[in-house]
């Protein structure tokens, strides 16, 4: 029963991640969200490791092992996409997705 | 049990409000001071949920996810804009109402999940044997699903080379170089002289314990990854140049170590990573130990970052 209340709150996770994700205009802000969004995934499906306990083991080790695998290669893809924002960040002095350059783009040819 | 029910739904009210605040929060680094604690509270949630090697694995991760934030924060701070330009708020509504949509769907579907829960747990049990492993899921990661962990050490490696090919072309075989320098006889300086000899052996047990207990591989290489970066920050020792030969071998140790039992099993048993069972637990701990190694340097110089120096003539 308790474990479910975990996968709520990896439910609420995912919906909080995801807006994070799309509203955030500054890069890391965005990383930072994905990072939740994949937080709460995991957490879901621990709930599914959780509820296939038998044969004297907590849960389900082969859900848990997947877990562990993909927390690595989601940590190795934030250290990428952190390094891609320095980056750019030296490159351009920015670190934020600019939402005036979309619009001057879409703006254009209501302008001339 | 009411009692523990009560903690749980404690906790998880607390790790969904941290959640927000991350997301909410207006202040980049207070958004990265909730992620840290966020790790520690899912560290919680993992423990509860029965699943210590999760739970450590999320407490190594955790730690030094966060500490790859603080210092991204720390270097783009002197120019973050203090009022970014976000979407609008006819955006931000729809965003909002899609994100309800799929955390709602997401809690239905947690709510009425099968009963008698599908589970491969007998099946785990029942093999666990014929490794010699007293850790269900060291068993799962390196035995019965050993295939996911050879080609995430190759994620790793790749990921790895995709930070280092963002270094400007000068600095190529270069030396990285962490955020600051500390003064002499400084905390830091302390704690890099104290804390690496009982962090050593601690990520050696957890890496030796794994075999039975909660552990393994990854959380003892992590552990360690963690000494070497103080070490580093404190510049006690130097970040390795990245064109040097030794570190690359070094890098390739565990998938390569890994890949060659791989092709032993294809030849001397019945497929690609196929263990002869007399030797299973020696010839995990072989790949345990090489793969502890590349994990440690990994992880480490994820951190470090692209070469910022020229390599020395």
């Amino acid at each position: 029963m308790s474990a479910a209340v975990f996968g709520l709150c990896g439910a609420a996770a995912v919906g909080l991640g995801l807006y994070g994700l799309i509203t955030h205009p500054q890069l890391l802000r965005k990383i930072l969200a994905f990072n939740l969004l994949g937080a709460g995934v995991f957490l879901v499906f621990g709930v599914v490791a959780h509820r296939g306990a038998a044969a004297g083991f907590g849960g389900d080790p082969v859900p848990q092992a997947l877990v562990i695998t993909g927390m690595v290669v989601a940590f190795a893809a934030t250290a990428l996409a952190v390094a891609l924002l320095l980056r750019l960040f030296q490159a351009t002095g920015s670190a934020t997705w600019r939402a005036d350059a979309a619009s001057q783009a879409s703006d254009g040819p209501a302008g001339t | 049990m009411n009692m523990a029910f009560a903690f749980d739904c404690g906790l998880a009210v607390v790790v969904t409000g941290v959640a927000g605040w991350i997301v909410l929060t207006r202040a980049t680094f207070g958004a990265v001071a909730g992620f840290v604690g966020f790790g520690l509270l899912l560290t919680l949630a993992w423990v509860r949920l029965a699943a210590i090697d999760v739970a450590l694995t999320e407490a190594a991760i955790g730690s030094l996810a966060g500490a790859l934030m603080l210092s991204a924060t720390a270097r783009l701070r002197p120019r973050e804009p203090t009022t970014a330009v976000g979407p609008g708020p006819m955006s931000r509504v729809v965003a909002a109402l899609l994100s309800a949509v799929i955390a709602a769907a997401l809690a239905a579907a947690v709510l009425s999940l099968p009963d008698p829960a599908p589970t491969l747990t007998p099946a785990a049990a029942e093999h666990a044997a014929a490794t010699g492993l007293g850790n269900p899921v060291t068993n799962v990661l390196m035995a019965f699903r050993a295939m996911d962990t050879l080609l995430e050490k190759v994620v790793l490696l790749l990921a790895l080379v995709g930070v280092w090919s963002l270094a400007p072309d000068r600095f190529w075989g270069g030396r990285p170089s962490l955020l600051r320098r500390v003064e002499p006889g400084g905390t830091l300086d302390f704690l890099a002289r104290l804390l690496p000899p009982v962090g050593i052996v601690a990520g050696i047990y957890v890496l030796w314990e794994g075999a039975n207990h909660p552990g393994g591989a990854f959380q003892g290489g992590t552990i360690l990854a963690s000494m070497w970066l103080l070490v580093l920050m404190a510049g006690i020792a130097e970040a390795p140049a990245v064109g040097s030969r030794r570190l690359r071998l070094t890098l390739i140790a565990g998938p390569s170590v890994f890949f060659a039992v791989g092709l032993g099993g294809l030849f001397l048993g019945d497929a690609f990573l196929a263990y002869p069972e007399a030797v299973a637990k020696p010839v995990i701990l072989v790949i345990e130990f090489a793969m502890t190694l590349t994990v440690t340097v990994t992880l480490a110089l994820f951190l470090a970052g692209p070469p910022t120096r020229e390599p020395f003539p």
